[in-house]
C-alpha cells in the first residue's frame, strides 16, 4: 500500500439506549466493536455485512458525522478529534457522501442547480463566473445534460437522481467518497450505469472510494480490498480475490454461498446458516457469530477470538486458525 | 386432488391492467399471455414498472378499481375465467386455492393481531374449523415451515418476530389451506442474504413436500436461476421472452435478456488484477404513459432496426417452449 488517507484504530461506537422519565441508560447497542481498517490513497474499500452489522456507522463515522466512543480516526496522520471546527470543515470538503436512496437525498423544493450549488456556497468555492462552468461540468460528468441543472428532482428518473448524488459529491472536488448503498435501490440496468460511472470517476478524478454494501457481488466488481463486518466486529479482511476465492472465516463462507448466482447450471453446495442475526444489545459472548456458527467448538462462547494474520492483508479474527497459520 | 404434471392449471390470455389518471392511460399490463404447469416454479423477471407485480395482483382480483381496471383477456383456472367471478366467489379461490406472498411481511400482516390469530383465520374461513382445531392446525403449520417453539411463537405479534420469522409466518399461512397456486411477489427481496437462504432453502421443500405450483416474481436473476423451472421475461407492461430457465441463461434471444444478463456482477466471476466494465443497457425504462410505437425497447436497444420503430412484433414460438417478442428472431413482414 503506498500511502494511507484513512486509518481507523480501535473504533467504538455506542449508542446508550435511554428508558424512563429521568432517561436514564439502560444499556448500549454495540453498533462498532473494535473496528480498526484504513483507506489507502487511490484505493476502494468494500464494508460488507448484514443489516445491523455496523457497515453504514463505521462508514460514516470516518466523517465524524457519528458521536465516536472510543478510538481514533486519522487524516493523513492527523487524529481527526483534534481539529478544530474550522479544520473539520475543511476537512470535510474532502471527503463526500452518496446516499442509498436518491428519492430522500435530494431537496424535492430545489432546482438540481441549487442542489449542486450548496456545498459550493458553504465552502465558498466556485464563486462568480467560475460556478456556471463547475455547474454544466458536473452535469456533464456524470451523463446528465447541462439544461437538465433547472429541473426539480421529481423530473428525473431514480438512475438519474441517483446521477445527482453523485454530482452533488464531486462537487468540491473530493479526494474520498464514501457511499452508502449506492445501488441498492437502482433497477438492473440502471445498477450496471452508476456502477460504470463510479469507477469511471475513480480513475478520472483521482478518488479513494469507501462503498457499503450488502450486496457481495457488485462490492467484488468495484472494490479492491473488502471488509466483512458482523455484529460490529470485523470478521476478516481481504483483498477481493483472497475474500473471493479462499474466505478463511465461516461467516464469510456462509455469506458467499448464500448468494444466489444467475447461473442455473452453477449449482453449489449452500451453507445455510441457523437463526438470525443476535441483537447487538446482547451480543453474544466470545466469538459473535459462534450461536449460528457450522464449525463452533467450545471456545468459542468463551474468548474473543484474535485477528490473525495470513498474509497479503489477509486477516480473519475466528479461532480455527490459529497463530501457527500466520504468516 | 391435485391435477397431474404437465397439465396447465393456470392459464393468462391477453391480459390487460390499465391504470387511469389525469395524465392519461397507464398500460401496467398490456396483452400479457403465460400459463402455469402443474407443480412447476415458474419465475417471472422484470425492472420496476415492467408489470410484473401487476399481473400478480390482476389474477388474484386485487387491482384497486378505481383508477385500475382489467379491461382485456382471461384467467383460465380450473375450469372458471377468474375475471367473470364475482367478488364473492373470488373470495372462496383467494387464499384457499391461490394464495400469495409478499414482499414486506410486516405491511402484510396484522400488527394488532397475533400470529396464531392470522394463521387460525385461513382454517375458520375455508375450512369451517373450530377456533381451538384451527390454533392446533396452526401450531402445526408453524411447525412445518419450521419455526422454532410454535407454541410460544403462536401468542406473539407480528413485532416479536424478525424479518425471516415474519416470512415464514406468512408462508405458514399462505400454504395453511394447502392451495394449488402460490403466487410469491419479492419474497425474499427485503430480507439478507443468509436468511434469504433460508427461506429460498425452505419454500423448495415446501413446493415438493405439498406439490404447490409457484409463481416466483423477482427483480433478482440469481434468485429465479436458482428456483425456477421456467421463465418469463416481463418489460413495459410484456412478456418479451419466455424459456426453460436453462435455455435462458444459455441462449437468451431478446436484446433485452442479453443485456439484464450481461449487465449483473456475478460472484466470483472479477480474476486478480483485473478490472472489467460491466456491459450497460443505456438510457431507462420508459414510462408507461408515453411509450414508443413498435416495439417497446427500441430506443434502448443495441440492435434497433427500422420495422422495429413501426410494429410491435409479436411473442413468437422460435423453438420448442422457445418464445421471443423480437423482429430480429420473427419473420419480417413483407412491406
Amino acid at each position: 500500500m503506498i500511502e494511507s488517507l484513512i486509518t481507523v484504530r480501535d473504533l467504538n461506537i455506542h449508542f446508550p439506549i435511554k428508558r424512563g422519565i429521568l432517561s436514564r441508560t439502560v444499556g448500549y447497542v454495540y453498533a462498532v466493536d473494535g473496528v480498526s481498517f484504513e483507506l489507502a490513497k487511490g484505493e476502494t474499500l468494500g464494508i460488507v455485512g448484514e443489516s445491523g452489522c455496523g457497515k453504514t456507522t463505521a462508514g460514516m463515522a470516518v466523517t465524524q458525522l457519528i458521536p465516536i466512543t472510543s478510538g481514533t480516526v486519522t487524516w493523513q496522520g492527523q487524529d481527526m478529534r483534534e481539529l478544530s471546527r474550522s479544520g473539520l470543515r475543511k476537512l470535510r470538503r474532502e471527503m463526500q457522501l452518496i446516499f442509498q436512496d436518491p428519492y430522500s437525498s435530494l431537496n424535492p423544493r430545489m432546482r438540481v442547480n441549487d442542489i449542486l450549488a450548496d456545498p459550493m456556497d458553504v465552502h465558498g468555492m466556485f464563486t462568480g463566473k467560475q460556478r456556471r462552468d463547475r455547474l454544466a461540468f458536473l452535469l456533464e460528468t456524470v451523463g446528465l445534460a447541462p439544461e437538465q441543472g433547472r429541473r426539480f428532482p421529481h423530473e428525473f428518473s431514480g438512475g438519474q437522481r441517483q446521477r445527482i448524488g453523485i454530482a452533488r459529491a464531486l462537487a468540491l472536488d473530493p479526494s474520498v467518497i464514501i457511499g452508502d448503498e449506492p445501488v441498492s435501490a437502482l433497477d438492473v440496468s440502471i445498477q450496471a450505469q452508476i456502477i460504470n460511472l463510479l469507477m469511471d470517476l475513480k480513475a478520472n478524478f483521482d478518488l479513494s472510494l469507501i462503498i457499503i454494501s450488502h450486496d457481495l457481488a457488485v462490492v467484488e466488481y468495484i472494490c479492491d480490498r473488502i471488509l466483512v463486518m458482523y455484529l460490529g466486529k470485523v470478521m476478516e479482511t481481504a483483498v477481493y480475490g483472497d475474500l473471493y476465492g479462499r474466505p478463511k472465516h465461516p461467516y464469510t463462507q456462509a455469506l458467499l454461498s448464500a448468494v444466489p448466482v444467475p447461473d442455473p447450471l452453477r449449482k453449489k453446495e449452500r451453507i445455510i446458516l441457523k437463526g438470525d442475526v443476535p441483537s447487538p444489545i446482547n451480543p453474544p459472548s466470545g466469538c459473535r457469530f459462534h450461536t449460528r456458527c457450522p464449525e463452533r467448538m467450545d471456545i468459542c462462547d468463551k474468548t474473543v477470538p484474535e485477528m490473525i494474520d495470513f498474509g497479503n492483508g489477509h486477516q480473519a479474527a475466528c479461532h480455527l486458525y490459529t497463530r501457527a497459520d500466520a504468516q | 386432488m391435485k391435477p397431474s404434471d404437465s397439465e396447465n392449471i393456470l392459464e393468462v390470455n391477453g391480459l390487460k391492467t390499465y391504470f387511469f389518471s389525469s395524465r392519461g392511460a397507464a398500460r401496467a399490463v398490456d396483452g400479457v399471455s403465460f400459463h402455469l404447469s402443474a407443480g412447476e416454479v415458474l419465475g417471472v423477471v422484470g425492472e420496476s414498472g415492467s408489470g410484473k407485480s401487476v399481473t400478480a395482483q390482476s389474477i388474484m382480483r386485487l387491482i384497486p378499481e378505481p383508477p385500475g381496471k382489467i379491461v382485456d383477456g382471461r384467467i383460465q383456472f380450473d375450469g372458471m375465467n377468474l375475471l367473470d367471478l364475482t367478488m364473492q366467489q373470488m373470495r372462496l379461490i383467494r387464499g384457499n386455492r391461490i394464495a400469495m406472498i409478499f414482499q414486506e411481511p410486516m405491511t402484510s400482516l396484522n400488527p394488532v393481531f397475533t400470529i396464531g390469530n392470522q394463521i387460525s383465520e385461513m382454517f375458520i374461513l375455508h375450512r369451517n374449523a373450530s377456533r381451538k382445531d384451527a390454533l392446533d392446525a396452526s401450531i402445526e403449520m408453524l411447525d412445518r415451515v419450521q419455526i422454532p417453539a410454535p407454541k410460544r411463537r403462536i401468542n406473539e405479534y407480528p413485532h416479536q418476530l424478525s424479518g425471516g420469522m415474519r416470512q415464514r409466518a406468512m408462508i405458514a399461512m399462505a400454504l395453511s389451506c394447502d392451495p394449488e397456486i402460490l403466487i410469491a411477489d419479492e419474497p425474499t427481496t427485503a430480507l439478507d442474504v443468509t436468511v434469504q437462504a433460508q427461506i429460498l432453502d425452505l419454500m423448495i421443500k415446501l413446493k415438493e413436500d405439498f406439490g404447490t405450483a409457484v409463481q416466483m416474481i423477482t427483480h433478482d436473476l440469481g434468485v429465479i436461476a436458482e428456483m425456477a423451472d421456467r421463465i418469463v421475461v416481463m418489460y413495459a407492461g410484456r412478456v418479451v421472452e419466455e424459456a426453460s430457465t436453462g435455455e435462458l441463461f444459455r441462449q437468451p434471444l431478446h436484446p433485452y435478456t442479453i443485456g439484464l444478463l450481461d449487465s449483473i456482477p456475478i460472484l466470483g466471476s472479477r480474476t486478480a488484477g483485473e478490472t472489467k466494465r460491466l456491459s450497460e443497457i443505456k438510457g431507462m425504462v420508459p414510462s408507461l404513459v408515453a411509450l414508443p410505437d413498435g416495439c417497446k425497447f427500441c430506443d434502448r436497444c443495441s440492435r434497433v432496426m427500422a420495422v422495429c420503430r413501426e410494429r410491435e412484433p409479436e411473442l413468437t414460438e422460435v423453438s420448442s417452449g422457445h418464445k421471443v417478442r423480437c423482429w430480429l428472431h420473427v419473420e419480417q413482414p413483407s412491406s
